[in-house]
């Protein structure tokens, strides 16, 4: 079995355009060589803050923008370089579910003609009636022929799932589904979403800035800063022995709805602002910010490698605990679970194989043995850069 | 930013030769033969030859062209030998009905013109942005409502009803001004005032309508901003809140139109100036379609055209001043 | 002692639209009082009646702050109170701040509205807050427009315009929300330090439990213009009375503690 999605280095640069003159300034790599796979039926997360790039990845992988380099397979088709012709086919198994539902809502026709133009756009004849749609997603058919304003947002949003699953896709791209929804409407949306994976068999790629929202819904996490993936690892793992000093800051930046919690926690504040991805730091891109930040970061870019079975990390000296075993307790099985092709599949994606050391991290042997006093340290002290 | 400035004048540099491409196209492609024009009715047929050939209009337009944007540089000569007339720098054309260069003939019509323009220009921003702020402020009041309504009779009278009933009610009826005639404001300050009144009067009319709407429009826009919310929560006095932080963002987009609407104004006030009779652009401009003498149409044609480019250039580079977003990169 | 008490406030929009049907509200000095609910249950209305800015608004009910009754109070002397003694932080620092003035200028303004200071003065008194609030290089940045900065700096920026008059009360309204949550880490942690040194209460509204959880002694809750529920933190977030406290608690999925397969849901009313 292979991956539903995957991308190898994708690449995705942006002109960038100053001042009167609208002379080119440059260009922004809003997008630096994300590497992502999505299995049939599971949901990858995807968290980063503003400007992180996650965004333009939703956007290329549904191709509403064309990738400067890389590929992307789907279902075994690389989209990379398909123009919109041969896309359509894909599109009847790739869809995306927007942030604001009702900019992606035409407001001019009835919900039954949004519902109906993704078959008119394949040319197919619509195999079950509106009505039958409409309470799938939760609404009830005598909203069928009402208009996209007479809805709340919630349920607005609920329409646009509705469109999405019409054809019945085997990936649905989710940007910031929720993130425009009262915190009431973010549940019944996220527990509609499950809801309709469990019954259809779906993957989603779930795009937010939201680390909760992305907790509940999402198998497998993917952490992006500043345009590239700086660590990858199942759910349980990312939150509970998280390794880039970057996903540590950010969780320990969520404020917790508990107040003894919250106040005695530690918490790592980081320092300054994200720098200019017009001017992204040399080396590691997170270095300006990071407190473990040393002479190395500066000159070499850290490659993303597996530090633990299914958990990769792109920094040279990550967290990294005993605690990792007890809180994967799938460490074994888990393989089998999230990639099957663990044995016989690609060696890209998994450098600690043997074939795929040389590929992927050429760095990779020296840099243990670096790395390895690095680890233990960390784990007497915890996280000695932790603001109490 | 001096880069900046050098290229933009390049770009409108080559506007104004498309524009004198488009417009010399147009005129010389006309029906009406020029060479007849400038002849006169009782004309024979050899005579018209022999203007034909002093213009140069025997020759391939591309050449005519080439021709005629060598003279606006450096001058020319239609003719040769006796019959020769020279046409200095900047030569915009000849008129050969009235027998002189079209560039003078421009400029000195064009103190005139300037005259109008400016005056009106102050008038109709004085009333019109003052109307449009008040209204904004008092939204849905009787003020608001009647101000509105006036804007929008003074944006559809047409000028030459307005210019006749301040005519009659001015100076045939109340006697407090002269009829307009041309008195230049270095020598009769007073005088000139006077003369002008009436078609600054008309001018204002037709755009203080529109600039009482558009600042009303820009106004609410701005007062509903969330920075003029802060500025009422830091406590600031409610006229700086609405001048400072309400009005200066409601001009921007003002200050374009206002540039747009002068610089065509520059390039004549064709009616306000033939129903005045004042000698301005316009009115040559009117004369001459009238007299169908086309060098002077094309040269007035592209006198306008260049205030108007220039003027879209001046309203940019005052918005860079102005917007220190626009400023930001240089 | 008490800085501000709300009795009774009932906030009419015209054609029957009531934003806030009789809320109380009680603020000490110095305390942070939390103002917590979705979007339509009153709460930034309310915020926006306590200084006297709502308009087209029929506001009735009691503000009483330190003394004095806003409700009836002349144009005039609320003008000298907002700013000077109580000030507000909004949501959206981009769309708060005129991009058409310096950072430095909009400080100096609320300064200045307030006191009599040269331009110089007050420059300095900006300059001087910016770097109170955690801005490198105050000096040069002082002269920067608001598009120069980062969200994170213009909301320090707003901060700091708030602050540089050390009003009695900081009413702020969904502080961290345009924010990203390393970001609003920041901006919180600002807060608490400020709070702390200037003594300034903080009426703190938002929508994320979390927010509140860390920064607030008391809390409300606010539900379609009524006050549902309140009390001090702990025992709010500990023991709810009420089950829409408890659904909006439950309803938010957390990055800690066990993982339902599917989250409670507030039964939506009305």
């Amino acid at each position: 079995m292979t991956a539903l999605l995957e991308t190898r280095e994708l690449v995705k640069r942006f002109p960038v355009r100053h001042g009167l003159t609208r002379r080119l300034a440059g260009h922004v790599t809003a997008v630096d060589g994300v590497s992502l796979r999505v299995e049939p039926g599971e949901t990858l997360g995807l968290v980063g803050e503003s400007g992180c790039g996650k965004s333009t990845v939703a956007r290329l992988l549904t191709r509403l923008e064309r990738p400067t380099e890389g590929a992307i397979r789907f279902a075994g088709q690389d989209l990379a370089d398909l123009d919109e012709t041969a896309l359509r086919p894909v599109r009847r198994e790739l869809q995306m579910v927007f942030q604001d539902p009702f900019s992606s809502l035409n407001p001019r026709q009835t919900v039954r003609r949004i519902l109906a133009s993704p078959y008119q756009y394949q040319g197919l004849a619509p195999d079950e009636p509106v009505e039958r749609l409409l309470e799938r997603v939760g609404l009830r058919p005598e909203h069928a022929d009402r208009h996209p304003h007479e809805f709340s947002g919630g349920q607005a949003q609920r329409i646009g799932i509705a469109r999405a699953l019409a054809l019945r896709p085997k990936l649905v791209v989710c940007d910031e589904p929720v993130s425009a929804l009262d915190v009431s409407v973010q549940a019944q949306i996220l527990n509609l979403l499950k809801d309709l994976q469990d019954e259809y068999g779906l993957a989603y790629l779930f795009i937010a800035h939201d680390l909760g929202a992305v907790r509940q819904i999402s198998t497998r996490i993917a952490v992006m800063y500043l345009g590239s993936v700086v660590e990858t690892a199942d759910r349980d793992t990312l939150f509970d022995a998280p390794a880039h000093p970057y996903t540590r800051a950010l969780l320990s930046a969520v404020p917790l709805p508990d107040p003894d919690a919250e106040r005695a926690r530690e918490r790592i504040v980081l320092r300054g602002d994200l720098p200019s991805p017009l001017n992204p730091p040399s080396g590691c891109r997170f270095r300006t910010r990071c407190p473990k930040a040393a002479d190395r970061c500066a000159a070499e870019r850290p490659a993303l490698r597996a530090i633990a079975p299914g958990h990769e990390v792109a920094c040279h000296f990550p967290e990294w605990n005993e605690g990792n075993d007890q809180h994967s307790p799938e460490w074994n099985e888990g393989n089998d679970q999230h990639s099957p092709e663990w044995n016989e599949g690609n060696g890209q994606h998994s450098p600690e194989r043997n074939d795929g050391n040389g590929q992927h991290s050429p760095e990779r042997n020296d840099g243990n043995s670096q790395h390895s006093p690095e680890r233990n340290e960390g784990n007497d002290q915890h996280s000695p850069e932790a603001t109490p | 930013m001096i880069l900046y400035l050098l290229r933009r004048l390049a770009v409108t540099a080559a506007i104004l030769v498309v524009i004198c491409a488009a417009s010399f196209a147009i005129f010389y492609l006309m029906p009406a033969d020029p060479a007849q024009g400038a002849c006169g009715k009782a004309c024979s047929p050899e005579r018209i030859a022999e203007i034909r050939a002093t213009l140069g209009l025997n020759r391939p337009l591309p050449v005519q062209f080439w021709d005629y944007l060598v003279g606006i540089v450096s001058g020319r000569t239609y003719g040769t030998g006796a019959q020769a007339v020279n046409c200095p720098f900047p030569c915009l054309g000849f008129s050969f009905q009235t027998d002189q260069p079209v560039w003078p003939m421009l400029t000195s019509r064009l103190p005139v013109s300037i005259s109008i323009a400016l005056g009106a220009a102050v008038l109709w921003l004085a009333v019109g942005v003052a109307a449009g702020v008040v209204s904004a402020l008092r939204r849905g009041s009787l003020w608001d409502r009647a101000a509105m309504t006036a804007a929008l009779g003074g944006v559809s009278l047409p000028i030459y009803f307005t210019a006749l009933v301040l005519q009659y009610l001015l100076v045939v009826k109340l006697n407090v001004l002269p009829y307009p005639r041309v008195v230049p404001v270095t020598q009769d300050p007073a005088g000139w005032a006077q003369s002008m009144v009436m078609p600054w009067i008309t001018l204002a009319m037709l755009y203080a309508g529109v600039y009482a709407r558009i600042t009303r429009g820009e106004m609410l826009d701005s007062l509903g901003q969330n920075y003029v919310r802060t500025a009422r929560a830091k406590g600031l006095p409610e006229v700086t809140v609405v001048r400072r932080h309400a009005l200066r963002p409601a001009l921007m987009p003002i200050v374009t139109i206002f540039g747009m609407d002068l610089g065509a104004l520059l390039g004549g006030a064709l009616i306000t100036e033939s129903v005045f009779g004042l000698p301005g652009v316009g009115k040559l401009a009117a004369d001459a379609i009238a007299g169908a003498d086309q060098p002077v149409i094309l040269g007035v044609t592209l006198f306008a055209a260049a205030f108007v480019v220039l003027a879209n250039l001046a309203v940019d580079l005052v918005y860079a001043v102005l917007d220190p977003r626009v400023r930001a990169v240089g | 002692m008490t800085l501000l008490t709300v009795r009774d406030l009932t906030v009419d929009f015209g054609s029957g639209i009531r934003a806030v049907d009789g809320l109380d509200l009680d603020l000490d000095t110095g305390q942070v009082l939390g103002v917590v609910g979705e979007s339509g249950s009153g709460k930034s209305v309310t915020s926006l009646a306590v200084l006297g800015l709502l308009q087209g608004a029929t506001v009735s009910g009691e503000i009483r702050f330190d003394g004095r009754e806003l409700t009836t109070l002349d144009q005039r002397s609320l003008r000298r109170l907002r700013g000077d003694r109580i000030a507000m932080v909004f949501q959206d620092p981009l769309s708060c701040l005129n991009p058409y003035y310096t950072v430095a200028f909009q400080i100096a303004e609320a300064y200045r509205a307030h006191h009599r200071a040269g331009r110089r003065e007050a420059h300095k008194v900006a300059v001087r807050m910016l770097e109170r609030v955690g801005i490198p290089e105050p000096e040069r940045r002082a002269r920067c427009y608001p598009h120069e900065f980062s969200g994170g700096m213009r909301q320090r920026v707003m901060i700091a315009m708030a602050l540089c008059l050390e009003p009695d009360l900081l009413i702020a309204d969904e502080p961290t929300t345009a924010l990203d949550v390393t970001v609003q880490a920041q901006i919180l942690d600002l807060l608490r330090e400020l709070r702390r040194e200037v003594g300034t209460a903080i009426m703190l509204i938002t929508h994320d439990m979390g927010v509140v959880a860390g920064l607030a002694d008391h809390v409300v809750v606010m539900h379609q213009g009524h006050a549902v529920e309140r009390g001090a933190v702990r025992d709010v977030f500990r023991r709810p009375q009420q089950p829409y406290t408890r659904g909006l608690l439950a309803c938010v999925p957390r990055i800690d503690g066990p993982l339902p397969h599917r989250l409670p849901t507030l039964e939506m009313t009305g």
